[in-house]
């Protein structure tokens, strides 16, 4: 496998482990075992196989015919929606419970905005019979009721964070404090950030994704390789996993969706990239949004799930290289684009996963030009927010 | 390198009492006045921390102390201003304590120059990552007679500590706990062989510890084994409580047996 990162953790100048010595210890010894853990033909087996059978992997590559009809090119969606639980989340999730298994943990933390890694980690800790308990903002318990309660319904406790913004990066810091006090149990983070490893372990496990386009493009279409591939970018484990093994293979375009909020200048978005400069949020040198003292900026998004002022290191590096291009989608378009995606297929897209398909308004491509999106997550978790806009359209 | 702080650990290296303060906590213009009351009631030096949105390594009261300092306006820009205009009326040794990013936003340059400048000793930045220091700032610190402060825990391996000892100068900071501020009510028997390991290491910098104490018990644990105590979570806690920086110095020397001045 090719890496990515260089021999402490950076992807260029971003990356790194920038931690205070309390956390020193902990990320050192998962630093120090995590690539071992995953060369392992006993991990290796076992992941593998609860992807196949209780993931439900590999997820389809479904041919989008009349969105490829209505925008002019051929448009495949990697189906992540029909992953158990409903979204990517879970092959990370059971790839990091399996190291901590490895690592002899038997207690599992978690951070969670909407909740879909929450449910995630609560799932695959009930089935391995692990402890479990999320950290949560407590604006996010409110707002995320159904999630709470399947996170309570599958055994783990859910606990509610009052500090800071009381939302995603909050209860990321309150994670991490957990696990300063608790240096025994297993931090399980949902996405491709905080200090090194986290960046490449979640990247590396997330990238089943584009491993099995590769067979899946060579079967329909007798070459491994698409023009174009668009994903959404929160944290960015989505995208890692979608371009991975496409990162060295130049033709392919990569292009990732990150949430614009209410407008790149409207001061209520999570557009990292585009309004972003370089700091350290989370042990991590990324971009990220900051004012002009290095204070982190509250993100604003329509999906919990792109809500967070910062973006995996491998991403800023992407975006610095030129490799990657990123767009901002605004709530209004990632709405309509999830209406126009359910009416055309059939497919009611997670608020997150609509961003990559607005993305695709943007992009310029030819009739014969194969597409990849990845289609991250389905979108029962944001009904609410798709009947006020039904509502709004009758009115 | 000589500066206050060098005088001071010359001067005194048993039985130093150094106390932490969040810079625009509990108002804005509170940081000077705040100095001024801890020196006159005999603090050898203090800690001055700027505050910043994620203090990922802090418990409860520093994360809203801090927090109230930034709704404040508090910054980093700001509490140097303050520093250098009150500097000829401290005399005591300062210390800034804060997170990387702030400083990376101001530039390591400016940051060491109007350190220096404002009469500042020592610096404590508890996410720089060592070999960053030695790889890219070291030269820079040195040039303004500024302290890089390290930070060692229970956790870290004794090989570490001489790395942090060797590279770090000023002082070593010894965590009392693997936890995030102001956690333990009384330090263990673990904590304590801990702190008698530091003390026996011979190492070539003081060893101040801090964390967790707050009465008389936990300082005299903390006394006899390294050169001195940090004291922060207890003393915002007064001061949230005192209604003026004098009664908040006077109430924590109080609770930890030391005659105020
Ligand atoms: C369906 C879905 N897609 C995307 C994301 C964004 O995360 P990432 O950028 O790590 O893929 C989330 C996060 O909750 C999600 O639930």
């Amino acid at each position: 496998m090719n890496r990515l990162i260089d021999n402490k953790g950076f992807y260029g100048e971003f990356g790194g482990s920038w931690v205070p010595e309390m956390l020193y210890p902990n990320i050192e010894q998962l630093a120090s075992s995590y690539e071992a853990i995953l060369e392992s033909t006993s991990f290796k087996d076992r992941f593998n196989s609860l992807l196949k059978d209780y993931a439900g992997r590999p997820t389809p590559l479904f041919l989008a015919e009349s969105l490829s009809g209505a925008l002019g090119a051929k448009i495949y969606l990697k189906r992540e929606d029909l992953c158990h639980t409903g979204s990517h989340k879970l092959n990370n999730v059971i790839g990091q419970a399996l190291v901590a298994m490895e690592m002899n943990k038997r207690e599992v933390i978690a951070e969670t905005g909407a909740g879909q890694h929450g449910v995630a980690t609560a799932t695959v800790c009930a089935l391995l019979d692990l402890p479990c308990r999320v950290f949560m903002g407590e604006k996010d318990v409110q707002r995320q009721q159904p999630n709470v309660l399947r996170m309570k319904m599958l055994g783990a406790e859910v606990v509610p964070v009052s500090s800071g913004s009381r939302t995603l990066k909050d209860a990321t810091n309150e994670a991490i404090r957990y696990w300063i006090n608790h240096p025994e149990v297993y931090y399980l983070i949902g996405s491709t950030i905080g200090p090194h490893p986290y960046p490449d372990l979640v990247a590396r496990l997330q990238s089943v994704i584009s491993a099995e386009m590769k067979i899946q493009l060579m079967e329909k279409k007798g070459r491994p390789d698409p023009d174009i591939i668009v994903a959404c970018v929160g944290g960015g484990s989505n995208a890692a996993g979608t371009f991975y093994h496409y990162i060295a293979d130049e033709k392919v375009k990569l292009v990732g969706a990150e949430a614009a909020g209410e407008g790149v200048g409207s001061g209520k978005t999570a557009a990292t990239i585009a309004t972003g400069s370089a700091g350290i949020i989370h042990g991590c040198r990324t971009l990220m949004m900051q004012d002009g003292g290095g204070q982190i900026l509250e993100a604003h998004s329509v999906s919990a799930g792109l809500d967070y002022p910062g973006i995996g290191p491998l991403h800023s590096y992407l975006h610095r290289t030129g490799r990657a291009r990123y767009l901002a989608v605004t709530d209004k378009e990632a709405v309509e684009a999830a209406h126009l995606l359910t009416r055309l297929e059939g497919i009611i897209p997670a608020l997150e996963s609509a961003h990559a398909i607005a993305a695709l308004h943007k992009l310029q491509f030819r009739e014969s030009d194969i597409i990849v999106v990845n289609l991250s997550g389905r979108g029962d978790k944001d009904m609410d927010t798709y009947i006020e806009s039904m509502q709004k359209r009758h009115q | 390198m000589q500066n206050r702080l060098d005088e001071l650990f010359k001067r005194k290296d048993r039985q130093l009492l150094s106390i932490y303060l969040t810079a625009g906590f509990p108002r804005i213009d509170s940081t000077v006045p705040l100095i001024r009351s801890l020196e006159e009631a005999g603090a050898d030096f203090l800690e001055v921390g700027f505050p910043f949105s994620d203090p990922l390594a802090d418990g409860p009261v520093i994360q809203e102390t801090s927090s109230i300092a930034i709704r404040n306006g508090m910054n980093l820009r700001l509490l140097l201003g303050q520093l250098a205009g009150a500097r000829n009326g401290i005399s005591i040794p300062l210390i800034l304590m804060g997170y990387l990013n702030p400083v990376l936003q101001m530039g390591m340059g400016t940051f060491c120059r109007k350190t220096e400048e404002s009469g500042v000793s020592g610096v404590i930045i508890p996410d720089l990552p060592p070999e960053e220091y030695r790889d890219k700032y070291r030269e820079l610190f040195n040039r303004h007679k500024l302290h890089m402060i390290f930070l060692v825990t229970p956790g870290t391996t004794v090989e570490r500590i001489r790395m942090l000892d060797n590279l770090g100068s000023g002082f070593i900071y010894a965590v009392s706990a693997s936890s995030t501020t102001g956690r333990q009510e009384s330090f263990s028997r673990e904590q304590e062989q801990y702190l008698e390991k530091l003390g026996s290491l011979d190492l070539g910098n003081p060893v101040m510890t801090g964390f967790g104490i707050h009465n008389r018990n936990t300082l005299e644990t903390v006394w006899k084994h390294t050169s001195g105590a940090i004291i922060g979570t207890a003393y915002l806690k007064a001061l949230k409580e005192a209604g003026s920086p004098d009664e908040a110095a006077r109430s924590l020397f109080g609770r930890l047996g030391v005659a105020s001045r």
